[in-house]
């Protein structure tokens, strides 16, 4: 039995909404046109990479070491899948055989007929599928790959202890569906082609010493492996050339036909070649990207890294020469952000296929931010990228502005102008504390310069590292296990060690040791598994196309998934620290310190879902020391389960040579990991979510946003990989330009303080109507109108539905 | 000592930058449209928020006094019993009884003012005191406005200014800015609407513009009470009489937000029903313009 996975969907992605408008004037009508598409296109299931896969397999399985049947498995997909160029499009190129069409990979997990048919037909994040093509699945792949799926591999391995926990939602597993990837890079592609690259790994080849390196032979088959994958893309872009040549005999529009020769003659170039303008340069990284998310799924698809930093130069070479207009510019990167959207995630399988999933494969365009050598990032390209964001509007790719003391003022209002449309996106990022993480982790200063977010809010050394996410740890969950003695309330089973009855505990100090002894033991059984999951990739899937751009795997002979990396980073993401802290504070200040509330009655009324005890649940709510109020006692003890955490976590070793590293993200997993936990003792009841990110819980933080921002700031956010700030603004609070410059304020205090990231979700009036609904999590909406603030809580309805109907006629 | 209703922070309406707002209770005034009519009072007062009142009767069986009935509007009061202990407001586990008025000390306040700090220096903001009329409560204003001046800290007063020039003048020299509401020229009307003349606020106001301070003037709009032409003319007529450098006001259209406020007092809002309607769009452009021929810039909200 496998449980729902809720994982990945970012705040943007329930911000989305169609219905609003984008800002449309600034498109042109090639843009509008291919936006409009790329809206209507529905996400479809493509057989094709499977049948290709299954057939290539069948055929070859045992004739070649792993690595070079992997590179051979991939040159043949690139060889035969299905070529799509669309009308206007400008950077081509897709996954599937055309938009929003995604493969399968059913060496890692394969979809049952029973998947097939639940993806078709469910009513959220559907995929269709042909009945004829289901048949065609159940024919041809289901049968080869029954017992040689990966996943199968991994829960053949599992221990009995890992799987009651994981199945009580202790945790969750990325990697039992997706391959590992959380991958962004750095500028090397675009002074370096395919060609140059095979010139490298010959060069490796021809230096092995096969006489003293007991590894020879296997950095030569994975050299070789990474040759052949370089083949597989130039021989993918050439059928590019290729098709848009003979499109262009038989156009009618001649601008159209000039168009094709021209993109004909871009594929020619890139990846082969460095790309030598703009528009190569953009094609160049949509290539290496396709590449990397039809080799496997990894998570996080891919990333460009610091894409403005990267195009930079083109575009100042191109504006200079006459040959591009800023105009131009913005209508290619137009066409690339609506190539990411046209690219949904892989669907799941299972049961998490019926209940879970998101669209969003977490591209995210890193803009601004700093430059290796340490000076501003900004440049024309980042400000034409922010404009971009807010025209477009679409769900892919998300992206961050990163601002660090010497990002302009006016690079970070522009970000916050972009804020204010309430799209969920850019979030906002601190290079100056991000790269004190990565050298705390053992980066070089340049390398962590170098680095950045990529997916969430997780940060690494692009083009150098592979920081894996290996999976989400519900820590409310360990602290409703340890007040059921090592069961699961919810079911009753017994999942965990026994550290005793909290009812006979005689101190806050004794039941704080028991929550450790269990964080201890469930963090143990995670990196267990973690560490055999790494090995299966690194022994049956080697990403040797990603390996390329990866360093230093070609010097080293080794895979992206084979300690190939100059830096390899395990994190375990931590979520629900404001649930934790506040169930903590209301047994800390109520049971032992105020004794007004006995265990019992508190854990009594818990199981019961607080069913009789609203009373008591209120006086929770109302009274007691929650974090995100700038609280001394609150906040000490989140600051407190942060470093527990943190020394639980980090350092231990992993099997590539690095280490564990706690990061702080939660994405929606804490919406999944709620839906598995009963009621807990901060006053949350059963089912509801529990707190995301390093953020407060829901509606607990009270006094405004700078105070949510001093209770942050007391973690050291440098010794993770990675916190999360959500903070929930009423179109109110940003109506004046100068209310735009007080967030740009708030935003550098936060940074001063120590911040890594934070998020403002502009609320809508259906988030008013929800606040309506249950004001307990929504506790901290401020309101402020000319000269008069109050929380919208204490607000009697009328007012309240003045306020929604101000939100809802709200533009800006 | 004061009592202080409320303190906000990351306010961002009050003056510069980022700021924190600490609300002192009691005001001279008692203008009929009050967004904070519990400033009015220099008492203690309970709020009651209906909504919040989960009716568990806590209130009614602590109270001593006996002063509480649960009924189908819910909590009632019986203020001539009631002798504003607060042992009902500890107990309400919702908070649907608060206690409007807290004596803290000027090290407490202190205290939460340098929280701010961060927020403070990188916007060039500061701490702003509003009321209630913070004048009233001038020896505690005064030690809070110089210990945050011995702290840096930019200091606002948003004043009605009515209160004797001793006063303004000490404040003044203890502050960096005023905020002052010009609510009626006619010092009839100003009786009428908000219980006290206004010369003394005008010659205040005259006061502190020559002596150079620095000030915002803000104006609520209230069409029925002093958006009508005459009062707009004299009121730019007299601003453009003084000598002051800024030359541009804020015009805040009327809301009936006070009405909110006075559910949760358990009074009567506007109890003598004067007309008061927020601004129609031309009556604000009128105005604007109006100003601008007195060579003042009027901006709406702020």
């Amino acid at each position: 039995m496998m449980n729902t996975v809720a994982q990945r969907a970012p705040k943007s992605a329930s911000n989305f909404a169609p219905a609003k408008a984008a800002n449309l004037c600034g498109m042109n009508d090639r843009i509008k046109r291919l936006r409009k598409l790329s809206f209507e296109a529905k996400p479809s299931l493509s057989i094709e990479r499977a049948l290709i896969e299954t057939e290539f397999y069948k055929e070859n399985y045992g004739k070649y070491p792993i690595p070079i049947l992997r590179a051979l498995n991939f040159f043949e997909i690139c060889k035969r899948k299905t070529i799509y160029i669309g009308e206007d499009e400008l950077i081509v190129g897709e996954r599937g055989p055309k938009p929003k069409a995604v493969p399968t990979f059913p060496e890692l997990t394969c979809h049952s007929v029973e998947d097939l048919h639940v993806l078709n037909t469910r009513d959220l994040q559907r995929y269709t599928i042909s009945q004829e093509d289901i048949d065609t699945y159940e024919r041809e792949v289901i049968p080869y790959w029954k017992g040689r799926t990966q996943r199968e591999r991994i829960f053949g391995h599992v221990p009995q202890e890992w799987r009651l926990l994981y199945e009580a939602g202790l945790f969750t597993e990325f990697m039992e569906q997706r391959a590992p990837g959380h991958t962004a890079l750095d500028g090397k592609i675009y002074k370096t082609g395919l060609f140059d690259l095979k010139e490298r790994i010959a060069g490796e080849l021809s230096k092995l010493d096969f006489m003293n390196d007991v590894e020879a032979t296997d950095k030569q088959e994975e050299l070789i492996a990474m040759s052949i994958s370089c083949d597989a893309a130039i021989l993918f872009a050439q059928r590019h050339a290729d098709m848009a040549d003979e499109m262009a005999m038989t156009e009618k529009d001649p601008k159209r036909a000039v168009e094709l020769r021209k993109i004909a003659e871009v594929c020619r170039w890139v990846p082969a070649h460095a790309p030598r303008n703009f528009w190569e340069a953009i094609q160049m990284y949509w290539f290496v990207h396709l590449g990397t998310i039809t080799e496997l799924n990894g998570w996080d698809a891919m990333n460009p890294g610091h894409f403005d930093q990267h195009l930079q130069p083109f575009y100042e070479k191109g504006i200079a020469e006459g040959t591009l207009t800023r105009d131009e510019a913005k209508e290619f990167l137009s066409c690339f952000w609506i190539k990411v959207n046209n690219h949904p995630a892989p669907p799941k399988v299972g049961i998490t296929a019926k209940e879970s999933g998101t669209f969003n494969d977490f591209t995210n365009i890193n803009i601004g931010g700093v430059r290796p050598d340490g000076s501003d990032g900004v440049s024309e390209v980042s400000y034409i990228m922010l404009e971009i964001i807010e025209e477009l509007h679409i769900l892919q790719p998300g992206s961050s502005i990163h601002i660090s003391s010497k990002t302009p003022d006016k690079f970070l209002h522009a970000g916050c102008k972009v804020i204010r449309q309430g799209h969920g996106y850019p979030s906002v990022f601190n290079p100056d504390i991000y790269i004190q993480e990565l050298m705390r982790q053992g980066k070089s200063l340049q390398d962590a310069r170098e680095g950045g977010c990529s997916g969430c809010i997780e940060v690494g050394a692009f083009g150098k590292e592979a920081y894996l996410l290996t999976g989400y740890l519900n820590v409310p969950k360990i602290l409703e296990v340890t007040l059921s003695n090592g069961y699961d309330p919810v079911t009753g089973k017994l999942v965990s060690i026994q550290t005793g009855d909290p009812r006979d505990f005689k101190d806050f100090e004794e039941l704080y040791q028991a929550f450790l002894t269990q964080l201890r033991y469930v963090v143990d059984q995670k990196v267990r598994v973690s560490n055999y999951i790494d090995r299966m990739f690194a022994k049956y899937a080697p990403a040797t196309f990603l390996s390329l751009f990866i360093d230093d795997c070609i010097a080293r002979g080794r895979d992206y998934y084979d300690c190939g990396p100059r830096y390899n980073t395990t994190y375990i993401q931590c979520t629900g620290l404001g649930t934790t802290t506040d169930s903590l504070s209301v047994l800390k200040t109520h049971v032992f310190e105020n004794k007004t509330h006995s265990m019992d009655t508190i854990l009594n009324a818990v199981a019961k879902n607080f069913g009789s005890e609203e009373k008591l649940r209120q006086f929770i709510l109302n009274r007691t020391p929650f974090f995100g109020n700038d609280n001394k006692e609150a906040d000490s003890l989140a600051v407190r389960i942060y470093n527990d955490l943190f020394d639980t976590i980090d350092g231990k070793p992993n099997t590539k040579g690095g280490y564990f590293h706690l990061n702080m993200l939660s994405t929606t997993c804490h919406v999944y990991f709620g839906k598995v936990m009963g009621a807990t003792p901060n006053g949350r009841l059963a089912g509801r979510s529990i707190s995301d990110g390093t953020s407060p819980s829901h509606g607990s933080d009270t006094h405004g946003p700078s105070a949510v921002i001093k209770s942050l700031s007391k973690l050291d956010q440098i010794k993770s990989g990675g916190t999360l700030l959500n903070l929930r603004f009423l179109p109110s609070l940003l109506k004046r330009e100068e209310d735009v410059a007080k967030l740009a304020h708030l935003i550098r205090s936060y940074f001063s303080l120590g911040g890594h990231h934070v998020q403002f979700n502009i609320v809508d009036s259906g988030t008013l109507y929800a606040a309506q609904e249950h004001p307990e999590d929504y506790k901290d909406l401020l309101v402020r109108m000319a000269g008069y603030s109050d929380y919208f809580n204490d607000m009697n309805s009328d007012l309240q539905g003045e306020i929604i109907a101000r939100t809802e006629n709200e533009s800006f | 000592m004061a009592l202080i209703f409320d303190i906000k922070r990351y306010a961002i309406n009050d003056g510069p930058g980022i700021r924190i707002t600490i609300f002192m209770k009691g005001c001279p005034l008692s203008c009929v449209w009050c967004h904070n009519p519990e400033g009015i009072s220099v008492h203690k007062e309970k709020l009651y928020t209906k909504k919040k009142c989960i009716g568990c009767k806590s209130c009614v069986e602590i109270c001593p006094e006996h002063a509480l009935t649960l009924t189908r509007d819910g909590i009632i009061s019986n203020n001539d019993l009631c002798i504003l202990c607060g042992k009902c407001v500890e107990v309400c586990p919702t908070l649907a009884l608060e206690m409007s008025g807290t004596e803290y000390s000027v090290d407490y306040l202190m205290s939460e003012i340098l929280k701010e700090t961060a927020f403070m220096d990188r916007s060039s903001g500061g701490v702003t005191f509003c009321g209630g009329e913070p004048l009233m409560h001038s020896d505690m204003l005064l030690e809070l406005l110089r210990r945050c001046g011995e702290e840096d800290i930019h200091r606002v007063v948003d004043t009605t200014l009515y209160a004797r020039p001793e006063i303004v003048t000490e404040v003044m020299q203890n502050c960096e800015m005023f905020l002052v509401d010009l609510k009626h020229m006619n010092s009839e009307k100003h009786r009428k609407y908000c219980g006290t003349p206004n010369e003394r606020i005008l010659s205040n106001i005259k006061m502190i513009s020559e002596a150079g301070a620095d000030f915002f003037i803000r104006i609520p709009l209230i069409e029925g009470v002093n958006a009508d032409e005459e009062n707009i003319r004299r009121s730019a007529e007299f601003l453009s009489s003084i000598s002051w450098k800024r030359k541009e006001i804020n015009l805040l259209p009327y809301h009936d937000i006070g009405k909110n406020k006075h559910e949760k007092l358990r009074t009567i809002y506007n109890p003598g029903s004067i007309l008061m309607a927020p601004p129609s769009e031309e009556v604000q452009q009128r105005t604007i313009d109006i100003f601008e021929e007195y060579g003042i810039r009027a901006i709406i909200g702020g």
